[in-house]
């Protein structure tokens, strides 16, 4: 891998950036690999990185049925945190938050990471309790949020609106400081250059059709490349999670709902941070192209059709109204849907499955972004040694079995 | 948004209806007898196939009926409408199966 600096950056102006090389090879799928990852997004180039880093496998490849990042990766909001209420997950997310603060440095590529703080508003008595709740639990754990009165918000977001007549008026906030955002693109980019110069092969346009078994292992995989034998399976695909377990002949507890998001046009700074409003279902940041970048909740029915109901962003920009009003003139660009894979419990499952050598990580749902650099390292390990992690041990699909959920619903309401 | 046909008001605007999710899953008669595992799918494991899928729905502001209804979930096309307790047209039903085995 050529390294990216200030050196290389002034040397290719000076030839008019025509002559940068490709950030990674495209070789032909080979017939046999030690370990196949199915799905290209941040999550499966992730575990591909740590892979081959940490655990010295390299008779690897990424199979990607599209192109990298063209699923959830680049279709979500970007929102980083790790305030989770019970102690699993807060070990979890904290884990990723605490890689992506050396993640350009690691990988050689600036992903973007900024760590602006993610304010979540409370609008009645029960956001309060729960909130506290939470900044509780965080302390105990040794995570970062505390509780803003309704004029500590807006001194941290000026264009908030406290007004105690709006409808739902601002009772007060949680914020994480180390929270914030990154650039979703370049996490998916950065993790395939580097995997790449470590020898992972990243194969694009080639998708998995079917999945081979002898007796309860794993042997190969049909794709619309060729049959390409394995000895470990990891499958990180996301929205169509079930579909890849019903070629493996199990069933998971997930269902596939189209999530939206949208961009305004673009204008000069003006929103420092990260706002979210569970009980009104808005999610807002500004990008460093200027476009304020606004999600939304789910489609009621599940679907994998990419595309989102109108009532459901009309939802979110009436909330949007209500809480940054200076913001009811602007014009928005661009709609667009990803398809979430939501648990009964709004929590991951990442390990071994009832197929032996075949591993699962997905569950995100609305909120995996915020755990790309974890979700990789932590399924790296279970695939390399055939166990859990610590940290993701108790996110097994076992637990739907024994009941011992985890439960982040109830807590969150909603997960991003 | 999903134009629906109310087998009761005919087709309204999705807004007017709650989606009440997968259909079809009986709770087995004898709870005591099954194993963890068999609870478990019961309880959480869910088909969400792409294709057709057959779900539940209510018409919150409307009838106050619940129904069935068949849509294939790749375009959101609403392939028919059925009442509560009865059976998938059959053609769709092999249908759904077909797509399920490969
Ligand atoms: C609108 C929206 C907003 C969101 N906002 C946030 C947020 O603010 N913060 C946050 O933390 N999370 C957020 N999320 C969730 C987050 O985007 C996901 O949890 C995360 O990106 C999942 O990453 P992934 O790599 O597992 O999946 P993906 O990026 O979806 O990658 C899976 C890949 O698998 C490929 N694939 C599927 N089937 C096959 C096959 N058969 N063969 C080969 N390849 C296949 C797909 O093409 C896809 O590229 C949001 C999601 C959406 C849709
Ligand atoms: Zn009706």
């Amino acid at each position: 891998m050529r390294r990216y600096s200030i050196f290389t950056l002034a040397r290719n102006a000076l030839t008019g950036h025509r002559d940068w090389p490709r950030a990674w090879r495209s070789p032909e799928p080979r017939s046999r690999y030690r370990v196949v990852i199915v799905g290209g997004g941040g999550h499966g180039l992730a575990t591909a990185y740590y892979l081959a880093k940490e655990h010295g496998i390299r008779d690897l490849a990424v199979l990607e049925k599209r192109w990298l990042g063209g699923g959830n990766t680049g279709r979500n909001t970007t929102i980083i945190r790790s305030n989770y209420l019970h102690d699993e997950s807060a070990a979890l997310y904290d884990h990723a938050l605490r890689l992506w603060a050396g993640l350009s440095r690691e990988l050689n590529f600036n992903v973007m990471y900024s760590d602006r703080g993610v304010m979540m508003l409370a609008h009645n008595p029960h956001d309060v309790q729960i909130f506290k709740r939470h900044i509780h639990a965080n302390r105990l754990n040794g995570i970062d949020n505390e509780w803003l009165t309704p004029a500590e918000a807006k001194a941290y977001c000026p264009p908030l609106s406290i007004d105690r007549t709006a409808r739902y008026p601002v009772a007060g906030a949680a914020l994480q400081r180390r929270g914030g955002v990154a650039r979703h693109d370049a996490v998916a980019w950065g993790y395939a250059r580097a995997a790449d110069s470590l020898g992972v092969d990243i194969i694009q346009n080639c998708e998995v059709t079917a999945i081979r078994r002898e007796g309860d292992r794993v042997t190969g995989i049909e794709t619309t490349r060729g049959s390409i034998a394995v000895e470990k399976l990891g499958i990180v695909v996301a929205g169509h999670s079930s579909i890849l377990a019903e070629m493996a002949g199990f069933r998971l507890p997930i269902e596939s709902y189209p999530l939206q998001a949208l961009v305004s046009e673009p204008v000069k700074p003006i929103f420092p941070c990260v706002v979210m409003s569970n009980t009104v279902h808005a999610y807002i940041s500004q990008s460093d192209k200027g476009d304020l970048v606004i999600g939304a909740g789910t489609d009621q029915y599940v679907s994998y059709s990419q595309r989102g109901g109108i009532q459901v962003i009309e939802h979110t920009l009436e909330a949007i109204v209500e809480l940054f009003p200076i913001f009811s003139r602007m014009r928005m660009m661009r709609q667009w849907a990803g398809i979430v894979d939501v648990t009964p419990d709004r929590s991951p499952i990442i390990g071994r499955t009832p197929v032996r050598g075949l591993y699962i990580n997905c569950g995100w749902g609305t909120g995996g972004f915020k755990a790309t650099p974890g979700s990789g390292h932590l399924f790296a390990w279970t695939i390399a040694r055939d166990e859990p992690h610590p940290v993701n041990a108790p996110f097994d699909l076992d637990r739907f079995a024994s009941g011992r959920l985890i439960d982040e619903a109830a807590a969150a309401a909603v997960a991003h | 948004m999903l134009r629906i046909p109310c087998p009761f008001c005919g087709p309204r605007a999705e807004i007017e209806f709650r989606c009440g999710g997968e259909a079809h899953i009986r709770r087995p008669a004898d709870p005591d007898a099954l194993s963890d595992a068999e609870w478990a799918d019961y309880l959480f494991m869910r088909g969400n196939p792409k294709g057709v899928h057959f779900e539940r729905w209510f018409h919150a502001h409307g009838c106050q009926r619940w129904f069935n209804l068949a849509r294939d979930t790749v375009g959101d096309r609403i392939l028919a409408v059925y009442a509560m307790g009865a059976e998938p047209p059959a053609g769709l039903r092999r249908e759904a199966e077909v797509r399920g085995d490969d």
